[in-house]
């Protein structure tokens, strides 16, 4: 039976090999006033895995995200990205730990005042000084075909619906070729099919690149879908962390809750 | 029952001892909330000032922003600064002619003109209009970024907000004005001689010569360029207010009010310290 996290060092895959975590929360505390979110939650992940953290609304499954990405500080515990802790770090040191990362935010966040293209585009100009303009053109029409969203160049954001922004939002993650994914709630919002269209891209994307993913979701099809591994939060702790296979032989009222009701 | 109105306690005599200090603890309560949202206000925006300095000077230089930004404040303002300029000149005109006609001094009334414009009233309307168009616009675009989550994805993006957001705007805020000044300057001067002539035969030449006439750089140059000063006030400010914003649409609002009027006020109060200082440094 899976028991909540007791190894936050090393992770085994799905063959059961040792892999070196990329990304590793070790006993994060964080506090919104009195309202504590996370109590001192250990999670972490390898290359090439995908992790899905599920839980309630209101649970700080977007507030983990946030703080593996450094938009927020832990009150206590660290956050570890390739052995260094980011939480101390300058915004300038952080940004060089961030371009190995790509974040696809819930509402895909697409610059309003931009096109498809210049969106996709943004990361590459700022950071591939290198490329010739070419040369990012061919790169975004490529990432934006990976993603489904070829042909729409030109329009704004405002002018696709909110399943094409996630692409075009996920397209725009992928741009610096990231090794390590974070996806808010990457189907919120979305109807059936999207939702599964979205989900079987994450699918292809990840056996394609191999990085290591963290996706907060509350659609636990979606999830059983893509991640290697679902933990689940509940009150500011890991209440379960395994396959979906550990979580259905759970014998913890929580998880057997969540799982009948989902 | 008491007989003392609805405001009156049952029970309690309004001028007892008790209710007093309930008054008294709520007035101290209202002033330390409002000594404290004063200082947090000035404290965070001591702290903004501080990360926006530290990226602005350090590179990656964001150009192309800047310039973006030069085209935005600068050639987008000029039409409005220019006729706000033109406005200024022909009141001033009007008034200066019937004022100094009163005492004999029509003669002055080319200095006066010139001075007036150049040294008050086109720095000043310059900096006014300008914190209206430039600061609501800078406040309400930030806000609605910061309230969408695009200033985060910037941020995730490994592009510092403070470098490409902000210090970008700043610049060219400060470097924006004092040519913005420059231009209401000539608007004003031109539609206020333009009024006078109508009235009263004067050439430009002659105009320019006599209010010009004695004058150094230093009579003109400071106030111009304590413009860079009021750039400075209106970008820190409309950024600040902007990237700070929370509430959805209504903070968006209340971000862009709010750019306008404390970059208006503190742009006011800048210019009475400036003056001063003017008046002492270039005597």
């Amino acid at each position: 039976m899976a028991t909540a996290f007791d190894n936050p060092v090393k992770q085994r895959n799905e063959k059961g090999e040792g892999t070196a975590p990329v990304v590793v929360v070790e006993n994060v505390r964080k506090s919104f006033g009195r309202h504590t979110v996370l109590n001192g939650i250990s999670l972490s992940v390898g290359r090439g895995e995908t992790l899905a953290v599920l839980g309630r609304s209101g649970t700080g499954k977007s507030v983990l995200l946030r703080l593996i990405i450094g938009l927020e500080k832990p009150d206590s515990g660290s956050v570890r990205i390739h052995g260094q802790d980011i939480a101390g770090l300058a915004l300038d040191q952080l940004g060089e730990i961030r371009k190995k990362m790509g974040f696809l935010f819930q509402h895909a966040a697409l610059y309003d005042s931009l096109t498809v293209e210049e969106n996709v585009a943004f990361p590459l100009q700022h950071h591939r000084g290198d490329m010739s303009k070419s040369e990012r053109a061919d790169c975004v029409n490529h990432l934006l075909a990976e993603v489904g969203m070829e042909g729409n160049l030109e329009k704004m954001p405002s002018d696709i619906s909110g399943g094409m922004q996630k692409r075009v939002g996920l397209a725009r993650a992928l741009a610096l070729d990231p090794e390590i994914l974070l996806l808010d709630e990457p189907t919120a919002g979305l109807d059936p099919i999207s939702s599964a269209e979205i989900g079987e891209l994450i699918l292809k994307l990840q056996r394609e690149r191999q990085m290591a993913s963290v996706v907060v979701t509350h659609n636990l099809h979606s999830a059983k879908t893509i991640a290697n591994r679902l933990a689940i939060l509940n009150e500011g702790d890991v209440v379960i962390e395994g396959t979906y296979e550990d979580l259905q032989h759970s014998e913890i009222a929580f998880v057997k809750e969540f799982l009948t009701l989902s | 029952m008491s007989n003392l109105g609805s405001t009156a306690v049952v029970g309690i005599d309004p001028a007892s001892p008790e209710r007093r200090a309930v008054g008294i603890s709520s007035a101290a309560g209202f002033a330390s909330g409002l000594m404290n949202g004063f200082f947090e206000w000035f404290g965070s925006l001591g702290i903004f000032s501080w990360q926006v300095l530290k990226a602005g000077v350090t590179p990656p230089y964001e150009g192309r922003e800047l310039l973006r930004q030069l085209d935005e404040v600068g050639s987008k303002s000029l039409p409005l600064v220019a006729l706000a300029g033109a406005a200024i000149g022909v009141v001033i005109s009007l008034e200066a002619r019937y004022s100094l006609s009163r005492f004999g001094a029509k003669s002055m009334f080319p200095a006066t003109l010139v001075y007036s414009v150049i040294q008050v009233m086109g720095p000043v309307i310059t900096g006014l209009v300008v914190s209206g168009r430039v600061g609501a616009g800078i406040g309400a675009e930030l806000a609605s970024m910061k309230v969408t989550e695009q200033i985060d994805a910037i941020e995730a993006s490994a592009i510092n907000p403070y470098r490409f957001l902000a210090a970008t705007r700043i610049l060219a805020c400060i470097l924006m004005l004092p040519l913005l000044t420059l231009a209401a300057d000539a608007c004003g001067l031109l539609t206020g001689w333009f009024a006078q002539a109508l009235v009263e035969p004067l050439s430009f030449h002659q105009f320019i010569q006599s209010g010009f006439h004695g004058a150094t750089f230093n009579s003109f140059l400071p106030p111009t360029f304590k413009t860079a000063v009021y750039g400075l006030i209106i970008g820190l400010i409309a950024c600040f207010q902007g990237m700070r914003t929370t509430g959805g649409a209504a903070g968006v609002g209340r971000a862009a009010t709010n750019s306008v009027v404390l970059a208006s006020l503190f742009l006011i109060l800048a210019d009475v310290v400036l003056v001063k200082f003017i008046l002492v440094v270039f005597p």
